[in-house]
């Protein structure tokens, strides 16, 4: 929150292990000498010992408690979204193969490190939970589409209560991976900037509890108001160039909430800062919104945190409605003249009802939430 | 949760080409036969596309046609959900390789093909499919947190899901550490309301507790079925083709299981 008020970008130039490329990232320094909760070790994992850092901020682990005293440890889901896991594990294992074998080194914990599913059975274990649950690894959208899975459980009546989140940490698959597909910028990335060349690759992590309204303790409580996904049909690794997926995931948002586009009063955007996506997503925005709406990435701040990108806006937009607030975009300095949106760069003061979040990802998968307080 | 019907079925694994043609051998009226996974390239995609196309898509695209082919819903309109213990795990062996070596040159294609949802991505490009689909994996439960979610989904949103669930062997040295015994993939069309193509009513309970899964009565088949997480789903097959009314116990989590109640139309 602090460092959204005062602008504070967390992007640094690039020293990650010995990745060789010219660029910036977001970069969480206390990791190297963090270890994840002994009786869990066999998890212990870059991205596993960030999901712990971050269950253990803000009083998290303490309101999971009191849920699970309400609910009971069965009746409480957790369903959390990641891109890339605890891979590192692996890409480094790689390196200290048996010369004579070829075998992976005997510490090496494939279940619990490089497995997609290891992390919500990390958060499982550790929040002593025994509910139903399952990794979404949809790229980009990972940890906005588990909003739409805990709404269905609950729904449904499978669960009463959802830890919702994602966690992605750096990794050499997705640098070198995003560099060879030419969309790494060499500088912080620019959202929305007609310079704009590219991603600045971060590292975070986010979880959320999700009760049903009438079990809420607030009397104003934050409510997760509508959900929107959609498919892009297009191409594995670039975004329908009109934004087709992206206004249906919009549409479906506001059509779920009930809402219709003028009772948005902050769209925070995937905006990752690389010519297609700010393009095709600004396109989709003004369609479906016109250009009254303020709207800003904050990519600036964060950098692409990929699996863990949704939960995070999510947040941001929780937090621009509770502080009523508009976060602005840093790193951008000359707003694209294409977009016929009302972008904004800079941070102003304003009351925010209810905020949209939206997240794409590869494979042209499209999620957008609604998030806010009742009228 | 509401019931749900099966109006189509797509199977493809060891000595299993197909679900009408393994329906006999899954109700224990013919012996099974195991036999090298038919893998073929789909139809469905552009050429491009189909060069690109690892393991996982190949399975993903053929079950999903299969079973969409029985029904009469629209793959163009229909929800996905896809689930894998893996991914493509030949992919991520040879990125691994890449990137432990000098020069960490992976390929654009190598690159999105490794991400999870990768065969949904190609899904929606040669269905034509703007509808919502997503990719899970909950380790050896992949198969019951697929079918758990597209029951929730066809109950609350009431829409027609295509669940897809395929699993391939890694390579060395992977596979020591996560063995997986073949290539296997299968597809269920559910829907919210009966028509004259459903198979069967199912009703999908989540429930606490460990229980006695149920198993193949075919011990070749069961090595198939404990030996790949998405074969987890043939017991679901093996009641289907039998054409009688069952119930099926797939074990989810530790501490949890799934109760299928299967009704033949």
């Amino acid at each position: 929150m602090a460092a959204l008020q005062a602008r504070r970008s967390g992007l640094i130039p690039c020293a990650f292990e010995d990745v060789d490329l010219e660029t910036y990232i977001a970069k969480v320094g206390v990791l190297d000498g963090y270890r994840v909760r002994s009786d869990l070790s066999a998890y212990d994992c870059r991205n596993n010992r960030l999901a712990q850092l971050c269950l253990e901020q803000d009083g998290f682990v303490e309101a999971t408690e009191a849920a699970r005293k309400k609910y009971g440890a069965a009746r409480i889901g957790v369903f959390l979204g990641t891109s890339t896991s605890g891979i590192l594990q692996t890409e480094l294992a790689y390196r200290h193969l048996d010369p004579q074998t070829g075998a992976l080194p005997p510490d090496f914990h494939y279940a619990e490190t490089q497995n997609s599913y290891s992390l919500a059975g990390f958060v499982l274990h550790y929040l002593g939970l025994t509910g139903p649950s399952f990794v979404v690894s949809s790229a980009c959208s990972s940890s906005a589409k588990v909003f739409a899975n805990a709404v269905r459980m609950m729904a449904a009546g499978v669960c009463d209560a959802a830890v919702v989140g994602g966690v992605d940490s750096l990794c050499l698959s997705t640098l070198y991976g995003f560099n060879s597909l030419g969309l790494v910028s060499r500088f912080p990335c620019r959202p929305y900037d007609a310079e704009r060349d590219g991603i600045s690759v971060g590292e975070g992590a986010g979880f959320v509890l999700l009760e049903r309204v009438a079990a809420a303790n607030a009397s104003n409580p934050m409510l997760l108001l509508g959900v929107g996904e959609s498919s892009d049909a297009y191409h594995m690794s670039t975004p329908h160039p009109e934004g087709l997926g992206a206004k249906l995931a919009m549409r479906r948002a506001l059509g779920s909430a009930g809402l219709k586009p003028g009772d948005i009063d902050y769209i925070n955007l995937h905006g990752t800062a690389t010519k297609s996506n700010d393009a095709s997503e600004g396109k989709a925005v003004a369609d479906v919104f016109g250009n009254s709406v303020p709207c800003s990435s904050t990519k600036g701040w964060t950098g692409h945190l990929l699996g863990a990108a949704g939960i995070t806006e999510a947040i941001i937009a929780m937090l621009a409605v509770e502080h009523g607030f508009i976060p602005g975009s840093v790193n951008t300095q000359q707003l694209d003249p294409a977009m016929a949106i009302d972008y904004r760069i800079e941070r102003s003061d304003a009351r925010v009802k209810r905020a949209l979040s939206n997240s794409f990802g590869f494979g042209g998968s499209n999620c957008s939430l609604v998030l806010g307080r009742q009228a | 949760m509401k019931r749900l019907f099966v109006e189509g079925v797509g199977l493809l694994g060891p000595g299993l080409d197909g679900w009408s043609a393994s329906r006999a051998v899954l109700a224990g009226k013919e012996a099974y036969l195991a036999a090298a996974t038919n893998l073929h390239a789909s139809d469905m995609l552009p050429a491009a596309e189909r060069r690109r196309a690892g393991v996982p898509i190949k399975l993903a695209l053929a079950v999903g046609q299969e079973a969409f082919m029985q029904s009469g819903c629209d793959m163009k309109m229909a929800s996905t959900v896809f689930t894998s213990s893996g991914g493509d795990n030949d992919n991520v062996h040879a990125i691994n390789g890449i990137l432990a070596t000098a020069p960490r040159e992976v390929s654009p294609t190598r690159f999105h093909n490794s991400v999870h949802n990768a065969a949904a991505g190609y899904w929606c490009i040669a269905a034509e499919s703007r509808e919502p689909s997503t990719s899970l994996c909950a380790y050896d439960a992949s198969f019951a947190a697929g079918l758990l979610e597209s029951a929730t989904q066809v109950s609350v949103e009431d829409a027609v899901v295509a669940l897809i669930a395929y699993d391939h062997p890694y390579p060395q040295p992977l596979h020591a550490v996560r063995p997986i015994a073949a290539a296997f993939g299968m597809a269920l069309i559910l829907t919210p309301r009966q028509s004259e193509k459903s198979l069967a009513a199912i009703e999908v309970g989540f429930a606490s507790g460990k229980v006695q899964e149920s198993v193949m009565q075919d011990a070749g088949l069961e090595a198939l079925r404990s030996g790949v997480p998405a074969a987890r789903g043939l017991v679901l097959l093996q009641a289907l083709a039998s054409g009688k009314a069952a119930q099926v116990r797939i074990a989810y989590l530790e501490e949890n299981h799934l109760d299928i109640r299967v009704t033949p139309c």
